[in-house]
């Protein structure tokens, strides 16, 4: 029996390289194609001009962080205490943080226009796009935690921090996040990548997020919208690579909205 | 008091914004003007939503099972012995990207590529062959699953090496020393092993491509009959259609994919048995 590489698994290597590159280079060259035989910067150029382009990236972005800061107000802290004191609700929990899989995102959004339709303040914004995203987001930040939480002694810890007489804030912000920071920069940033490129729950609630100014470009400025997806593939590049640096395994895993 | 107060306000929003619509969105499949009834989970079997019901089923199919295998041939490439260093790092990291580029950039990168005026279509009818007039369109199910692929693969390649890892060298040593050849090896140690991460695979994604929405939207402009696609129609008033008709579309999504897990969580406890 060989072990050593065989011509087969360099066919089939180069196979994948193949069919995985083309696409990016054509988009590339998509975006570069000014029309006949010229090439250049020109809808790079007219895309950073653009005030739509600025505006939904920045709107993709901060819907990002407040994505994040919803997880960390409301399942870090639940998390750490169901550590502590409730070890009975992890099932509870586990079984919640499957939820998203099984309901698909589309059948989500049905389910809360169907169920609210006020107040105002609350769906006419963009920032309610926040919910859904949360629990886009949920398996993965789950999964970060439930990994960093089990390999650290968190009883421990807390317990060292109250007999020195700090409360619980103090011993969540100074003892336990600084010991998950692995664990937590991984959620962010697959948080970061899971918002900035989700579609389905903007569109259909037609808010103007990256990702749907995307898709309107390529109606009517087909290379544009080729500039664009590449961009768009550089920032998921630029995140993955800083997921997979802060040292978690499981980065790609499941991406709720596709 | 203050835990309490965090796990009671997690488990709160839960309930609000996640049971209780999914909730809502099942009863409402059920209600019709005169209380319960089973008409709109019935007219789920007429021949428009049947035939979504098909599509979307024969989609997730297909491309969980070009994934499966192109994942796991990768896969097995990049893990075997004697494969470069360099080779793993590179194909696990790119994946990662790659299993997350989806949706509409991923749409204009296959259509710049592969649609009646891409890059390759034309090249390819350069040299005599015309590959839409030979049946090929990337608009249907056989163009989603190929772009599909794109992210199907890399996922598949993520979550099987850790599997490939778990085979021992030892193992493959002692059937080697037993004169089995590497066909034997697959067949009697390789495969078995492997089986239950395979068809977990198979059924993770399975449901990945099974509730997508935003590459076929963009792909097709809506324009193909799949379950996700026919609940934004009714969602956004592009069809006429009760309420109900959505509702129930997204109960049965939700029925499919609930199976789907249950099975799942079955063969992971299964699989576990392997790992020790």
């Amino acid at each position: 029996m060989k072990t050593q590489f065989s011509f087969g698994n360099w066919a089939i290597i180069l196979l994948a390289l193949a069919f995985f590159i083309v696409p990016l280079v054509i988009t590339g060259m998509f975006s570069l194609w000014e029309g006949g035989s010229r090439y250049g910067f020109s809808a790079y150029q007219l895309m950073f001009s653009t005030t739509d382009f600025w505006k939904s990236l920045f709107l993709s972005f901060r819907l990002s962080v407040e994505t994040i800061i919803v997880t960390f107000v409301l399942l870090v802290p639940a998390m750490i205490f169901v550590h502590l004191k409730a070890p009975q609700l992890k099932p509870l929990f586990e079984f919640i943080s499957n939820l998203p899989f099984v309901i698909p995102a589309i059948a989500l959004i049905d389910g809360l226009t169907t169920l609210y339709t006020g107040p105002s303040w609350l769906i006419s914004t963009p920032n309610y796009l926040v919910i859904p995203y949360f629990f886009l987001a949920l398996p993965y930040g789950y999964r970060a935690l439930e990994v960093g939480l089990t390999t650290l002694d968190v009883k421990t810890l807390t317990e060292a921090g109250q007999s020195l007489g700090a409360g619980w804030g103090r011993i969540i912000l100074t003892v336990l996040l600084p010991n998950l920071r692995s664990a937590l920069i991984g959620a962010i940033l697959l948080i970061f990548t899971t918002v900035i490129g989700e579609f389905t729950f903007a569109s259909v609630l037609l808010f103007h997020t990256f990702a749907v100014f995307i898709n309107d470009t390529g109606q009517n400025a087909i290379t544009e919208a080729a500039a664009l997806s590449l961009v768009s593939f550089l920032i998921t590049w630029v995140f993955m690579l800083g997921v997979l640096f802060s040292g978690r395994k499981d980065a790609g895993q499941l991406k709720g909205a596709r | 008091m203050i835990p309490w107060l965090f796990v009671g306000l997690f488990l709160l929003f839960v309930l609000a914004f996640l049971v209780a619509p999914t909730a809502v969105l099942v009863l409402q499949a059920f209600t019709g003007a005169h209380g319960f009834t089973l008409s709109y989970m019935s007219g789920l079997l007429s021949f428009q939503y049947r035939l979504a019901f098909e599509n979307s089923i024969l989609l997730a199919c297909a491309s969980a099972a070009v994934g499966l295998i192109f994942g796991a041939l990768l896969a097995n490439a990049v893990a075997a012995p004697g494969a470069p260093a360099f080779l793993r790092g590179f194909v696990t990291s790119f994946s990662a990207v790659a299993a997350n580029f989806s949706g509409v950039p991923l749409a204009f990168a296959f259509i710049s590529t592969l649609g009646s005026l891409g890059l390759v279509t034309q090249m390819l009818k350069h040299l005599g062959i015309n590959i839409y007039d030979m049946g090929f369109s990337l608009y249907s199910l056989t163009g989603l699953t190929i772009t599909f692929a794109y992210f199907q693969v890399p996922l598949m390649l993520i979550i099987i090496v850790p599997a490939i890892d778990g085979l021992r060298v030892q193992w493959r040593e002692a059937a080697d020393g037993l004169g089995a050849s590497k066909w034997q090896y697959w067949r009697h140690i390789g495969l078995p092993v492997l089986t239950p991460s395979l068809l977990g695979a198979f059924l993770l994604l399975f449901g990945n491509a099974f509730s997508a929405f935003a590459t076929p939207f963009a792909l097709t402009d809506g324009n193909i009959a799949l379950v996700t696609i026919d609940i934004s129609n009714v969602l956004s008033g592009n069809v006429m259609s009760d309420p109900q008709v959505g509702a129930a579309l997204s109960t049965g999504m939700i029925i499919v994919m609930a199976l789907i897990l249950v099975i799942y969580s079955g063969l992971t406890r299964h699989a576990a048995r392997w790992r020790k």
